[in-house]
């Protein structure tokens, strides 16, 4: 026993077991949360458009006594996503006779693979008992987030490529499209940011939120929340619109309407993966909100300050005590990075879907200038506070 | 010839888009508001609340068989019901009256009168087809059995969901 | 980084290149150079050249051969699977290629530098930072002057197309 507790705390072991316990326990909460997300949508939506949404496949609860009832509006529904994935799991997997076989196949893994390996540089925590809440401390975090998720495209690509469909194919053509017109911007968006911060690494990226406030509520740091004062504001300013832009391309990576063009239910029969089934669309679709799951972590660590919260402090101190606020670290973070899921549930079943040629306009001509201008300003502003 | 539409002059706020997302916001968000405090009731919790009370006289439910005041069936076994049926989903075996009967001069009889409710349409050209209003559409509508058995309608099941009927037709009684 | 991975990345960047021009299908060479790319891009996270390697999977996999396969895709697939192997070319091509490797063999060979150990290179260099010092530093007029002859050729991109087509 000791001999094992030994070679576990050895630096390289203890590297690959801490590594490997964090990969599947965020894996383990993204697929819960994915899957709740789901749910949130159904019920958000239907919310919004004076329906109900799923409410019966509910866990017994009256039947343990709590005298609610199961359909309840509000309550009910809760095993909703046990059932559907039980379902998606069940149905039969049907590969249609005229598709390209082996991409046919590796598709639906490109997408969902491309959105979880780029959770890897997110830092979900602080620390708990001296281990970073991060899987892979890299220094070119945002980077490698924006290089691994434009290989997602590939799948939706593949998809609709193989599917040997014309519905397929025009989301195929459409995604392809859309990644040309919005990444410019989101790449460039970020400049601001890191001209300011001066970091490309994203845990240094949300100490200095810590230290010097948050991004885009810069009054909100680890001492007390004080009003931002004249340099905080100037800074601000291109804080503020790097975030809009920021965001707004980050609707179209995760191909969330407005811009869900290669889906398009309504164009398109249901656009890339209209030829899957069974397992392999819920692999799609899996990867469609983990990709939104990634882009609302990374929006939350690059402008709110992460797992920061005021008042709470970090995991650093010894004992229990540090274990217990690095877990209520990860709840922040996992707080803000749900507010953001309902933000984007809130604004896709709000807004019509943009044109395609409307959002290469949007992407090249707006966006892409804006952000460049931002930069501009950002400089200036950053050389007059220095 | 061409026809131009006339594109809309749009303001500075309408073409930065943003105003009118945060408008539609307003919109959806008081809808989501509204249903949480439960002021909204538009859906109906289909197997507790029900719209039974509101159907209408003329509603088309199941096909049933009724019967006249004095308890009999007032089919007479003609099969036009059978034959009108655009599904097929009824089968009638006739069966003939025997002379002692209070009714023998009907003659005829339906000795088995099945209805194949998967087949069922409810089209209703079964009673519209029936000279003798024997056969009527009811309110009932909620036919879901967990077998191919069950959701055949026999003749005993037929006369039970129809019941008593008084009717215009009273070509058979003995006043007569 | 150990031998073994160098190994393996560079079989799959090689053997995925080779893949880019053996395959018939166009669509599937496009997507064999994606993957050589990341093999390039795996080598270069080996070197430690963290930034590198992210800018060749962002630009080249992520950017470049998205727009290719974009284009590719709007093409007639099928014309180009049925194309004949054209001989002449095809030994043209070989020769060409056996000719290049030879000359690049005998090069190295007679290149002293080639034949020294590296000095050791300091692990987790911040390469990001090294590579704005040297690009804005060192070079700072060559890589302005690149700047704006790619200004250049792209206006000249949207003059060109912005030409109606009579
Ligand atoms: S129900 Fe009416 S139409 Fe049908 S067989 Fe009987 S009498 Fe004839
Ligand atoms: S309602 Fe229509 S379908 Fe049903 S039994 Fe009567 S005729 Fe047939």
């Amino acid at each position: 026993m000791n001999a094992i507790l030994q070679f576990l705390s050895d630096p390289l072991p203890f590297l690959v077991w801490t590594t490997l316990a964090k990969s599947a326990g965020l894996l383990g909460v993204v697929l819960v949360m994915v899957s709740y997300t789901v749910y949130a949508e159904r019920r958000v939506s239907s919310l919004m458009q004076d329906r109900l949404g799923p409410n019966r496949t509910g866990f017994p609860t009256s039947l343990l006594g709590f005298g609610i009832k199961d359909w309840s509006p509000f309550l009910g529904g809760l095993g909703q996503p046990i059932a559907d994935a039980l379902k998606l799991l069940l149905k039969e997997d049907f590969t249609p006779a005229y598709v390209n076989k082996f991409y046919y196949w590796i598709a639906p893994g490109l997408g969902i693979g491309a959105a979880i390996i780029s959770l890897a540089v997110i830092p979900f925590g602080s620390s708990i008992a001296g281990v970073d809440m991060v899987i892979a401390n890299v220094d070119i975090g945002p980077l490698f987030v924006f290089a691994i998720s434009s290989l997602g495209v590939y799948g939706i690509v593949l998809a609709g490529w193989s599917s040997n469909s014309k519905y397929p194919f025009l989301g195929a053509v459409r995604s392809t499209n859309q990644l040309i017109s919005y990444e410019l911007a989101l790449g460039l968006s970020i400049v601001p940011l890191i001209l300011i911060i001066g970091k490309l690494n994203l845990v240094e990226i949300v100490s200095y939120q810590v230290q010097n406030g948050w991004m885009l509520l810069p009054g909100i740091t680890a001492k007390a929340p004080h009003l931002p004062t004249l340099e905080q504001f100037l800074t601000w300013i291109p804080v503020f619109i790097a975030f809009l832009v920021f965001t707004i391309s980050m609707f179209a990576e995760t191909n969330r309407l407005p811009f869900d063009l290669p889906e398009a239910e309504t164009e398109l029969v249901s656009g890339y993966h209209t030829e899957y089934s069974s397992l392999k669309f819920a692999l799609f679709f899996l990867g469609e909100y983990t990709a939104m799951i990634t882009g609302s972590a990374l929006i939350v660590t690059l402008f709110l300050g992460g797992w920061h919260f005021p008042g709470i402090p970090d995991g650093s101190a010894a004992g229990w005590l540090g274990v217990m606020w690095g877990l209520v670290n990860i709840g922040v973070f996992l707080a803000k990075v749900v507010a953001f899921l309902i933000f984007f549930i809130f604004i896709r079943w709000t807004l019509p879907r943009f044109r395609y040629d409307q959002l290469m306009k949007l992407g090249w001509i707006w966006f892409f200038e804006i952000a460049l201008v931002n930069i501009f300003i950002t400089a200036l502003i950053v050389t007059y506070v220095h | 010839m061409a026809y131009k539409v006339p594109r809309p002059n749009l303001t500075f706020a309408e073409k930065i888009y943003l105003p009118s997302v945060l408008a539609g916001l307003k919109i959806t968000l008081g809808h989501l508001w509204r249903m949480l405090r439960g002021k909204t009731h538009v859906c109906m919790q289909y197997p507790e609340e029900k719209w039974d009370s509101h159907l209408p006289d003329h509603y088309r439910g199941a096909p049933t068989l009724v019967s006249d005041e004095f308890g009999r069936t007032r089919c007479v076994a003609c099969q036009l019901c059978e034959f009108i049926c655009p599904p097929r989903a009824i089968r009638i075996t006739p069966g003939e009256i025997p002379t002692d009967d209070t009714f023998a001069k009907v003659e005829k009889y339906p000795e088995q009168f099945q209805i194949d409710m998967i087949r069922c349409i409810y089209c209703g050209l079964c009673e519209e087809v029936c000279p003798e209003q024997a056969i009527f559409l009811k309110k009932e509508y909620a036919i879901a059995r967990t077998s191919r058995a069950e959701m055949m309608h026999n003749k005993a099941k037929l006369i039970e969901m129809g019941g008593l009927q008084p009717g215009v037709v009273n070509k058979w009684n003995e006043k007569k | 980084m150990s031998p073994i991975l160098f190994w393996i990345f560079s079989a799959l960047m090689l053997g995925f290149g080779a893949a880019t021009i053996l395959n018939r299908n166009p669509v599937a060479s496009a997507l064999s150079l994606v993957v050589s790319f990341l093999g390039l891009a795996a080598l270069f996270f080996g070197l430690d050249a963290n930034f590198i390697g992210v800018i060749q999977i962002l630009v080249y996999a992520g950017a470049v051969m998205v727009l290719f396969i974009f284009i590719i895709m709007l093409l007639d697939l099928k014309a180009e699977q049925r194309r004949q192997i054209n001989i002449p070319a095809l030994l043209g091509g070989v020769a060409i290629v056996v000719a290049f490797t030879a000359q690049l063999v005998t090069v190295i060979r007679s290149y002293k530098a080639g034949n020294e150990p590296f000095a050791a290179i300091t692990p987790n260099l911040p390469d990001a930072h090294n590579i704005g010092m040297t690009l804005f530093a060192n070079y700072n007029l060559p890589f302005q002057v690149i700047g704006v002859l790619i200004l250049v050729a792209s206006i000249g991109v949207v003059v060109l197309s912005q030409r109606e087509l009579k």
